[in-house]
């Protein structure tokens, strides 16, 4: 049995929906096979697994960008040090945009002062902190400058679950909302399923491009077992049929060595928002995960 | 120079994903791909796009200004179809031997690595096929027939009441036979690798066969509004034993070689001496699906017996244990016997119960020489198919 500073790795991942287990069920079959002792725990919010990470109660985070910034800030305050292990493929150069109907008179951020704009869940990087940091280096405060409409679903989820978003969107079709704030990816999920009709919307802002999840290890994390473990996932190739039902659940081709250049601008945001603290305490008056 | 496409007007939420993927599929990993077009949204499209499915994609991406977009193909789908297969060959004969990570996949088809196996019980050639399934098949479609049109129901039936009741008593008899025969192929189907299809095809066409004779048998019971006759506790537990039959080859050979080819005689019988147009009608029809029915039985079992002589001990000791089991039990129906003898003579009077029994007498001569011929074709000697034909159930099928 793996555990924290044992001589496996255990790891802790956010159950936003029910095939997470399928995943790592799948990826513990397949480290074990390959000789590292693993397993994993699950969380029902990020909040937790980032404060365990960092008491070095797990020894691994499969983080969302925003429980790696509290991490971060957590760490830094505790005095230990955080490792970052690996990333996906599709964690890297997001975009979040902001659109408005393609009849609406606004041209681009600064247009939509004084009007309603619609974001996910309040914990959710790309569809609300992002965005509404965008807004604010456009010139406009949130909630005075633009009343915001805020859809919180799945908080604590970190947006992972993409409800938050998809409301947004309604909205925005449906004229109770002026503008609507999501990832790029969904602006083509909602398009198949048929929520945003082609030529329904059009983008009048982006954020600059900002990194995704990022796995990391904490302090009770034996050193050569990240390593290992770093080496195990970059292997994993998406040609073995029976990693690929995994890797494709999990949204991701290949793992990819982590990069830590990826998250300025959310901590930025952070700050702005008031969400957490310097030293990652939740200062968000509104959130309860 | 960078193959090029331009999607024009034509948005990634629209469709234009599918001519970026026919511009990739020409391309090798790490080919080069320039993508232009007017969509205001291009850019923010297609890098959304290309990381999904791991593409890289250069170029202006930012917001106001979508020139030419510069898309690196990625190993992904490369990957993905290493160690695909084709499942077997799509126009010729199906392979011996059915792979289970074929699946449900088509004949031919080029099949992904990965996925369940398929828990088929039967996936060798010789435990199922016969080189006439795929043109039997083609005949049962042809062949199917509507009841409600291919028989003149308003047709006159007004028999004497105790013939008419002989021919319900036939007609209970039938439905409880045919629905035994219905269960059969469409428990075996549910076990055949789909990769022979067109004994998937031809079992499924005779399990829909079967559905309609017993629709219209049950109709005919009922044409006189009475109630319908008896079931035998010995001929229900002669039809079960063939339920309980798990080997492929031998549920087919008890039911459709033995049983179904008995029957052949029967409806013969039953078409030729009815004693009104809609009992012929009914006959003649259910006799024209079980003839197929009977030359795939005939034509598998022979089949298997070609590629292992040895089964000719297997099917029969089926025989034999068949028998056995039945040998408590008081095999046809007493009232059925009766009501074949009385539908045959068509009255009461001496003589014509004469006839009636004579008839029947015959009909089980000549259900024993369709026994003993097609015994005799899958490669049985004579005496052994005769002392076959002779342990065959009493209750016909």
């Amino acid at each position: 049995m793996s555990g924290p500073g044992a001589s496996g790795l255990l790891l802790g991942a956010v159950a936003y929906d029910p095939k997470v287990v399928t995943i790592w069920d799948g990826f513990r079959a397949w480290l074990r096979e390959q000789g590292l002792e693993f397993d994993y725990v699950l969380y029902s919010n990020y909040e937790r697994q980032a404060v365990d990470l960092v008491a070095g109660r797990v020894d691994l985070a499969w983080n969302s960008p925003l429980a790696w910034v509290r991490a971060r800030r957590m760490a830094l305050a505790a005095g230990v040090s955080l490792v970052p292990v690996t990333m996906r493929d599709t964690d890297c150069d997001l975009r979040s945009l902001v659109l408005v109907r393609q009849d609406s008179p606004v041209a681009d951020l600064a247009g939509l002062r004084g009007r309603v704009v619609a974001t996910g869940a309040v914990d959710s990087p790309q569809a609300t902190l992002l965005p509404m940091l965008a807004l604010r280096d456009a010139g406009l405060a949130p909630g005075t400058d633009v009343a915001v409409r805020r859809f919180d679903v799945g908080v604590g989820l970190h947006g992972d679950h993409v409800g938050g978003e998809r409301d947004a969107a309604r909205a925005l079709i449906a004229g109770t909302a002026d503008a609507a704030c999501m990832i790029d990816s969904n602006l083509l999920l909602f398009a198949r399923e048929g929520i945003l009709p082609p030529g329904s919307t059009r983008v009048v802002g982006q954020t600059a491009l900002y990194d995704h999840c990022t796995m990391t290890a904490g302090p009770s994390a034996t050193p050569a077992l990240v390593e290992e473990l770093r080496g195990l996932l970059l292997g994993m190739s998406y040609g073995d049929p029976r990693l690929r039902p995994l890797l494709d659940m999990e949204g991701l081709k290949q793992w990819r060595p982590p990069r830590l250049s990826g998250y300025a601008q959310l901590e930025r945001a952070v700050d702005a928002a008031g969400f957490y603290d310097a030293s990652g305490g939740i200062s968000a008056s509104e959130y309860r995960p | 120079m960078p193959a090029s496409i331009d999607l024009e007007g034509l948005g990634l939420d629209a469709g234009g994903h599918l001519l970026v993927l026919r511009g990739l599929a020409a391309l090798g990993a790490g080919d080069q791909l320039t993508v232009t077009g007017r969509h205001p949204a291009l850019a923010v499209q297609l890098a959304a796009w290309c990381r999904a499915q791991g593409h890289h994609v250069a170029g202006s991406t930012g917001p106001d200004a979508p020139g030419p977009l510069l898309v690196t193909k990625g190993r992904a789908e490369e990957q993905r179809w290493l160690g695909a297969v084709r499942a077997g060959d799509p126009g010729g004969r199906p392979e011996r031997r059915a792979d289970p990570r074929w699946g449900l996949a088509a004949r031919g088809a080029l099949v992904e690595a990965g996925g369940p196996p398929i828990g088929a019980e039967w996936a060798d050639r010789e435990h199922v096929w016969a080189d006439v399934a795929p043109r039997l098949y083609a005949a049962a479609t042809a062949a199917h027939w509507d009841p409600a049109t291919a028989v003149d129901w308003s047709a006159a039936t007004d028999l004497p009441a105790e013939v008419e009741r002989a021919v319900v008593q036939v007609m209970t008899y039938l439905v409880e036979n045919e629905q035994a025969a219905l269960v059969i192929p469409a428990r075996l189907l549910a076990q055949v690798h789909p990769h022979f299809r067109e004994v998937i095809q031809l079992l499924a066409a005779q399990a829909a066969d079967e559905a309609r004779h017993v629709e219209v048998f049950t109709r005919r019971g009922l044409l006189s509004g009475g109630p319908l006759g008896t079931s035998s506790a010995g001929g229900r537990a002669s039809l079960q034993t063939l339920l309980a039959e798990p080997d492929f080859t031998t549920a087919g050979f008890l039911l459709s070689v033995l049983g179904e080819g008995t029957f052949l005689e029967l409806l013969r019988f039953l078409h030729a001496r009815a004693p009104d147009p809609v009992t012929a009608d009914v006959a003649r029809l259910a006799l024209r699906d079980e003839a197929r029915h009977v030359a795939f039985g005939v034509a598998h079992t022979a089949h298997a017996v070609r590629a292992d002589r040895a089964y000719l001990g297997v099917l029969r000791s089926a025989v034999e244990r068949r028998h056995a089991t039945l040998l408590d039990t008081a095999g046809l129906n007493a009232e059925v016997f009766d009501a074949l003898v009385l539908l045959a003579a068509g009255s009461w009077s001496p003589e014509a119960i004469g006839r009636g029994w004579a008839a029947v007498r015959q009909l089980q001569a000549d259900m024993d020489s369709g026994r003993r011929r097609r015994l005799a074709y899958i490669g049985f000697p004579d005496d052994e198919a005769a002392e076959l034909s002779a342990l065959h159930t009493r209750n016909f099928m």
